[in-house]
């Protein structure tokens, strides 16, 4: 009986211990080891390359996203990041309905384009019901109409050397203390490629509204939102992401996030 | 039964204590591999959920309806006061402290988790993201390992998997555990193996497989992922509760180290050295 009464004793002493010795495990002693462009940093977002690898292997290049029935669209495409752009050259263009709008292709390219968007709507087109992953963590499933982005590489001839595509955008994002910068992303020509990733001009049936990312946004449907720009300006094919930016190859991942957001 | 330190004594003087050699070598490393992996998983894990701090059921996330079953926010009530409230499953609780409202009374934080349940402290999404990742392939490494290795070498059927004889001895081993009796005869008892078959055999591939479902890329790869958890949302709540009953395993598992004897225990997961002198008492007795 003793035995007993010792071990219970012993262990309500060490749980007490314990528990109370929790919020010392609390974190802000690794904070100053995990900040961006330190050498842990670095070991621990290369796990980035590694998934980034291990799911090209997995997933067959054109394994298409689930597409889903009209009776799972339940409600209106929830808007995230910019909304609404107030930079002079995209307000003038909304003004005029999108009139004037130029989506200009360039860099690896045979033939440059400088498309309207009434030529992008008459290129063949896809609709698609996809579920929107935002890299928060919520879904919102809903029904994406425009051309398929292969379609208008194509049309320009990409370079054999060609790596990446660039998009950049009209919509201008804080950085630093007061300063901004323009939204722009980038994916592999795999998703490029991919039949899904289209140049959406259409949402839901109907136009594709400014919240969303009119006249034009790029839809990735194998990778999370951040990916997939919205005020597309221009594209650009590029073999080297570099010169943009940070480096970093969109404007979330020069502020640390994973530039392949398959997962 | 009141001599029970004076039979000890004598027992150990009159013997030197059995030392066995229980835990091998992968069961040790593995172990300890995937203690390390967790707690980071567990950490960045709240960060990551303090982004959208709300869990639903089915495809998507419901803002034009409700199909939330979790949800965790501060609220500023009609006074002005901010309170932390948590939802479950409709009920409404007051967290003020720890969950929707927490830090010093002076500089209250508006977060889910609070900075000392997450990596980093401070709000950032993108280093928690890298940090779950990397610990994500460290655990799934370490359990890949595990589990072959436990195939090879028998542990995971000698030691892990319940046998009909396990099943039957569980009302007992319950009672006993309830009693702080424990067996030390350096072999896992009934509870002990239906407990790891359950975390290492149900909950871990769950948690990788749900982990798996959240990833749009793997959903176009192995679409019966989120057919069987019917949805990426709920697989997100799924992976939610896995890590609420991995918790309520650890607290146990540790309680348990303590009552049955934390040194010896801790020493033969590190070294695989174990005494097991008090189970030759304890047969002395009964």
């Amino acid at each position: 009986m003793s035995a007993f009464l010792l071990s219970r004793r012993r262990f309500l002493t060490a749980a007490g211990a314990t528990v109370s010795s929790l919020p010392l495990a609390g974190c802000d002693a690794l904070d100053g080891l995990i900040v961006n462009d330190s050498p842990v940093r670095r070991l621990l977002a290369s796990a980035n390359s590694l998934t980034y690898r291990a799911q090209r292997l997995l997933v067959p290049a054109d394994r298409l996203a689930p597409e889903f029935a009209e009776s799972e669209i339940r409600q209106a495409q929830r808007p995230n990041g910019s909304t609404d752009p107030g930079d002079a050259t995209y307000l003038a263009l909304k003004q005029d309905d999108f009139a004037g709008y130029r989506l200009h292709v360039s860099g690896l390219v045979e033939r440059p384009l400088h498309l309207t968007l009434e030529e992008l709507r008459n290129m063949p087109s896809r609709t698609q019901i996809t579920r929107h992953d935002c890299v928060e963590g919520w879904s919102c499933i809903a029904k994406w109409s425009g051309v398929a982005l292969s379609r208008v590489l194509d049309e320009a001839r990409v370079k054999p050397e060609a790596l990446y595509v660039v998009f950049h955008c009209f919509d201008s994002m804080p950085l630093g203390l007061a300063g901004s910068v323009a939204y722009y992303e980038s994916i592999d020509m795999v998703d490029a490629r991919h039949p899904q990733t289209i140049l959406a001009y259409g949402l839901n049936d109907e136009v594709l509204p400014v919240a969303n990312g009119a006249p034009l946004r790029v839809r990735v449907e194998r990778q999370l939102g951040y990916k997939m720009a919205k005020y597309i300006r221009a594209i650009e094919i590029t073999a080297d992401l570099a010169p943009f930016g940070r480096g970093g190859g969109g404007y979330w991942e020069d502020l640390g996030y994973d530039w392949y957001a398959g997962i | 039964m009141t001599t029970a330190h004076d039979s000890e004594s004598t027992a150990s003087e009159a013997q030197p204590s059995p030392v066995i050699s229980r835990h091998r070598l992968t069961t040790r490393l593995t172990h300890w591999g995937w203690a390390g992996a967790l707690f980071f998983l567990f950490l960045s894990g709240l960060q990551i959920f303090n982004a959208h701090p709300v869990l639903y059921v089915g495809q998507q996330s419901g803002f034009a309806y409700d199909n939330s079953v979790l949800s965790i926010s501060p609220v500023r009530e009609r006074g002005g006061e901010v309170r932390g409230l948590t939802t479950v499953l409709g009920l409404s609780f007051d967290t003020t402290g720890v969950l929707g409202v927490s830090g010093p009374e002076k500089e209250r934080a508006y977060r889910a988790f609070p900075a000392w349940l997450t990596v980093p402290s401070y709000q950032d999404l993108a280093t928690g993201r890298v940090v779950h990742f990397f610990f994500a392939w460290i655990l799934a490494t370490v359990y890949a390992v595990w589990l072959v290795g436990s195939a090879i070498n028998g542990h995971l059927r000698r030691d892990i998997l319940p046998g009909l004889a396990d099943i039957r001895a569980l009302p007992a081993a319950f009672v006993a555990h309830l009693r702080f009796r424990f067996e030390h005869d350096g072999r896992y008892n009934s509870l002990q193996k239906l407990s790891y078959a359950i975390v290492l055999l149900v909950f871990f591939p769950l948690m990788i497989m749900t982990g798996l479902t959240m990833s749009p890329s793997m959903d176009a790869g192995w679409p019966w992922l989120v057919q069987l958890f019917g949805g990426r949302q709920t697989a997100r709540t799924i992976h939610f509760v896995v890590m609420l009953l991995l918790l309520g395993f650890f607290a146990v598992h540790i309680a348990m180290v303590f009552a049955a004897g934390p040194i010896n225990e801790m020493r033969s997961m590190i070294t695989g050295r174990y005494s097991i002198r008090r189970s030759v008492d304890r047969g002395g007795r009964t």
